[in-house]
């Protein structure tokens, strides 16, 4: 058995920015666990610009905005090992991985940061009916194809999700000479940013149909048309309002999914809301020294929120590593249902920080509401904004003199 | 007198502004809620620019191609003249981020630099 | 001239070749898709049925119980996944609960083992998730679950390492009685064969009535079926069916040897016999009936959803053995439930009974046990560590759902009968069968076909003709 003060799941965005905050608050023996070939995660794959406005002041594409943070790594002599798969994660922080030079390995940790990321919703999983030719793939898995591997997924194609990541590979696909009839949402309002549905689909003339779905799927050996419907506002079909799409690809960009198997065979308590796990103000799960950060948390709009995120993982796992377990009171963050959830969902008003960033999302898109905190019998913030979307993230600052007597932490969103 | 219509970029309320153009000249902005609706609006009918990402056939990498971008904004209206102008563009690794891969694309004045490692 | 030519390499076509492998001669599979398991067995409940619902007398009654009986030694023989948890019939309130003693009865007469009825408190201990309104169950222990595709392609590569050929891509065009002899053509190819086996799932009807007057007729009947995330795997622990309707035996709720939880299928009539399609209305009565039996089944873990066709014959039962006005020309036709469970009893017949009639010798060079693709999850820390020392593709996860590792991926590919497409490595190794759905590993499994298989990118596919998976590079 290895022995690491802290061991790191996953060398995206999120494990970078955790390992490099963590050595800079002291912490010398760090190993990052990465299953790819190179460090970076996702981003490597997401070539088109937009990243780090918040970060570095400037707007990065993908693989530079991770470049930066795999440079600092290096620089901070952090060690991590590739093509690694981390297969467990015990109670007590051993942490047993594979790759094919060490073979199957155990380290014990005496602090776990998760940042595994999250995976894309599968057809399956939307149970659209129809045939299950080849040329159907989630909007990531044809991203990886185009821009790493250069091959050319379809030629025709109808997406079903208006997420990002489906916006953005409607354009890629446009650029690389394909053909993409339709962007259908299921939604009545898009899940991505506007600026993509801008510069992604307006740019190219491909339509946008909000509050519409993908009923049938024909071609036996690859996909030879889509067929979308209209859905009400049950979601379900309106029989009639059927389009068929000839077409040769279906991408679904239909959500994504925090990976937290490894988590979950760990103990840590996972967020029916979020599929995350549930974290106090520490980002600490419920089992002592394991910390999440990133989209296996919950799933961000930016990545800027993720690095920002994991510096405090790095920074709070540091401090778990210099102080031992402490036993901490505990609140609770209480959502009305329009905000959906919070992250962290619990806090230490003793242990607490000065400030801490509540981070969440709405349930619905929210015109001229007001974001209402309140603790301790006291109203602490009434915030109006012009719009709230489930699309991006939202957060309040809380401070802990406010908490000091609170029992609770409400927040809600209150509408005009 | 010619008036376009255009979603506003500036946040997720995505205003619905309409821009009046008079001889090339933008008279008005409507429709927007807030300052950055105008400047996007003026800027957007007038001079509408936009970064260019794609990738270029990388050989000897680790992968097949390696991303790219135009250095600085280009107009929107040669998007496809320098996606089109990549096609042929063939390097070899190593291929460092930032590396210039095709000086002046399209006579734009914009260089198409790398963008990942490889 | 081959002595035997089998068309279809499903489980009945493939249980016959490896039974006749046992004897000397020039065997062929032909075979219509691109890989064996791609009809009617690569898509069905995946369950050895005890053999209570076949009516005494019949070839579905016998060929089931034997096969039941057959199947736990074989899985040993030829290393594949086999289970036997047991199964329930369970019977509501409002329904006729003289039913289930029927089917005891039926079930004893059928010669099934250990059947019993049981009532609620016993059925609730052995199945806590059973619905709040079942009364009573017939229990019967000797039923169990098996992997479709591990158990054809076992029984396939079995053959095929006794030396029995298979060629794919290779659909039937037309069969003719030339003297003593059949010719048979495909689109490509002409071959010559001294007997003829028919296993060819909802097409054997087509086949048999280009030789024979007495006519068959095959109708396609689709079943619907979702397949659940592993976490809801032990959701039931036994196989529970509904009372049998005229259509079937109902929407079952089971888990699977590989640790998921399938619920299906619905029983619909269609005309065309490749119509695997899923629908909204077959996948919303799945979950509505299932409902019936099982409580708070977890829809939403549902990872994907299918339908398989039954080659359902109009007299109802198999059609097993020699045409009556063409010698030669053997028939497995109408295979439907309870098909898998008998498959390896009708090869069995079928292949001695070929044999015989062509007066066949022993083949003393038969090997009747067969390795499977090795899984590393089944070894200990220590061997695993030497199998990757020895093989470092063996610590290189590929479907990080199912911890597929490129070794067993590579093993797949290269083996007899190895995979040449996406769904050939699924059904081998399960890698892409995950929760994810392959999102995560179809550009690495290309990788892997590219290099073992010797593709190009534009070769592979996920099933073999058409179905390709990009349309070459994009500069």
């Amino acid at each position: 058995m290895e022995n690491y003060d802290l061991v790191i799941v996953g060398g995206g965005p999120a494990g970078l920015a955790a390992a490099i905050s963590a050595r800079k608050d002291g912490i010398q023996s760090i190993l990052v666990l990465e299953r790819d070939d190179r460090l970076g995660g996702i981003l490597n794959q997401c070539i088109h610009n937009g990243f780090g406005l918040h970060t570095f002041n400037e707007e990065l594409t993908g693989p530079e905005y991770a470049g930066r943070f795999i440079s600092q790594l290096l620089d901070e002599k952090i060690e991590y090992r590739l093509n690694t798969m981390v297969m467990d994660i015990s109670h007590d922080r051993v942490v047993t991985a594979m790759n094919s030079h060490d073979g199957l390995f155990q380290i014990q940790a005496k602090a776990v940061v998760l940042a595994m990321g999250c995976r894309e919703r599968s057809r399956g999983a939307l149970n659209i009916p129809g045939y299950r030719p080849a040329g159907i793939y989630t909007a990531g898995c044809a991203q990886r194809l185009v821009n790493m591997e250069g091959e050319m997924p379809g030629k025709k194609v109808v997406i079903l999700g208006s997420g990002d990541i489906g916006l953005i590979m409607a354009r890629r696909m446009t650029l690389e000479g394909a053909k993409v009839e339709v962007v259908a949402e299921l939604m009545p309002y898009s899940g991505g940013l506007k600026r993509n549905i801008v510069q992604c689909l307006d740019d190219f003339g491909i339509p946008l149909k909000l509050s519409h779905t993908v009923v049938n799927i024909e071609g036996k050996k690859r996909v030879e048309a889509v067929t979308i419907a209209e859905v009400g506002p049950d979601r379900k079909p309106i029989p009639g309002t059927e389009e068929r799409y000839e077409c040769d690809t279906l991408l679904l960009s239909c959500g994504l999914l925090p990976e937290n198997e490894l988590s979950k065979e760990c103990g840590v308590e996972l967020s029916r809301v979020t599929n995350g796990p549930v974290v106090n103000d520490a980002l600490e799960t419920n089992v002592p020294g394991v910390f999440a950060c990133g989209n296996v948390l919950h799933v961000h709009d930016l990545v800027d929120f993720v690095s920002m995120e994991a510096k405090n993982a790095g920074h709070y796992a540091a401090a778990f590593i210099q102080n031992g377990e402490q036993s901490e009171l505990t609140i609770d963050v209480i959502c009305d249902g329009k905000v959906r959830y919070t992250v962290p969902q619990m806090i230490r008003p003793e242990a607490m920080e000065d400030t801490l960033t509540v981070r969440f999302r709405v349930s619905n898109v929210y015109k001229n509401a007001s974001v209402v905190v309140k603790a301790g019998g006291r109203e602490l913030i009434r915030r109006k904004k012009q719009i709230m979307a489930p699309g991006e993230m939202e957060q309040v600052v809380l401070k802990k003199a406010d908490l000091a007597s609170a029992d609770k932490v409400e927040i809600g969103i209150e509408e005009a | 007198m010619e008036e376009k219509h255009l979603t506003c970029i500036g946040c997720p309320m995505g205003c619905a502004l309409t821009v009046t153009i008079d001889n090339g000249e933008v008279v008005s902005v409507t429709g927007n809620t807030c300052k950055r609706g105008d400047i996007y609006g003026r800027k957007e009918v007038t001079n509408p620019t936009r970064i260019v990402t794609s990738t270029v056939a990388v050989e000897g990498g680790k992968d097949a191609v390696v991303s790219v971008k135009t250095a600085s904004d280009i107009p929107k209206g040669k998007i496809f003249d320098i996606v089109n102008a990549l096609k042929d563009v063939r390097v070899s690794s190593p291929v460092h981020i930032g590396d210039v891969i095709v000086k002046n694309v399209c006579d734009t004045g914009v260089d198409i630099i790398a963008t990942r490692n490889d | 001239m081959y002595d035997v030519v089998i068309i279809g390499a499903g489980a009945t076509g493939s249980a016959t070749a490896r039974e006749l492998s046992r004897f000397k001669g020039k065997f062929l599979v032909l075979e219509a898709e691109a890989d064996v398991c791609s009809g009617t067995t690569k898509a069905n409940s995946a369950i050895v049925h005890a053999g209570y619902d076949a009516v005494p007398g019949s070839k579905k009654a016998k060929y089931n119980v034997e096969g039941s009986e057959m199947m736990e030694a074989l899985s040993k023989e030829l290393d594949f996944p086999y289970s036997r948890i047991g199964s329930l019939v369970v019977c509501r309130k409002d329904q006729d609960r003289s039913e289930l003693e029927r089917l005891l009865e039926q079930g004893k007469k059928n010669g099934v083992r250990d059947l019993r009825i049981i009532e609620r408190d016993e059925i609730v201990e052995m199945e806590p998730n059973i619905a709040d309104d079942i009364e009573c169950a017939l229990y019967a222990p000797t039923a169990a679950i098996v992997c479709p595709f591990g158990m054809n392609i076992a029984f396939a590569e079995n053959a095929a390492d006794n030396g029995v050929e298979f060629a794919f891509n290779s659909r039937v065009t037309s069969i003719e009685k030339v003297g003593d002899h059949f010719s048979i053509k495909t689109d490509t190819d002409t071959y010559e064969t001294r007997a003829v086996v028919n296993a060819a799932g909802v097409y054997a009807d087509v086949l048999h009535n280009m030789v024979s007057e007495k006519k068959l007729h095959i109708t396609a009947r689709k079943g619907e079926y979702e397949l659940f995330d592993k976490s809801a795997g032990n959701h039931v622990r036994h196989t529970i069916f509904q009372l049998p309707s005229k259509l079937g035996k109902g929407i079952l709720v089971s888990p699977t040897v590989h640790g998921n939880l399938l619920v299906g299928p619905t029983a619909t009539d269609i005309d065309d016999k490749e119509g695997t399609n899923t629908t909204a209305d077959g996948l919303s009565q799945v979950e509505k009936m299932s409902a019936l039996s099982v409580k708070n089944i977890p829809y939403r873990s549902v990872i994907t959803s299918f339908a398989g066709l039954r080659a359902h014959e109009d007299g109802g039962d198999f059609i097993i053995g020699e045409c009556d006005d063409c010698n030669g020309f053997f028939d497995a036709a109408g295979i439907e439930s309870p098909g898998l469970s008998s498959a390896p009893a009708i090869g069995k017949d079928l292949g001695q009974m070929v044999a015989a009639w062509l007066g066949l010798d022993e083949n003393p060079l038969f090997n009747g046990t067969r390795k499977g693709i090795l899984d590393p999850k089944k070894l200990s820390f220590e061997e695993r560590n030497e199998l990757i020392k020895k093989n470092p593709a063996y610590g290189q996860i590929i479907c990080r759902c199912e911890s597929v590792t490129a070794g067993e991926i590579i093993d797949a590919i290269t083996r007899t009968l190895g995979a040449k497409t996406l769904d050939g490595i699924k059904r081998r190794t399960r890698a892409g069968m995950g929760r994810c759905q392959a999102g995560f590993c179809t550009p690495r499994q290309m990788d892997l076909l590219e290099k073992y298989a010797h593709l190009t990118p534009e070769g592979v596919t996920k099933s073999g003709g058409d179905s390709v998976l990009v349309y070459g590079k994009t500069k």
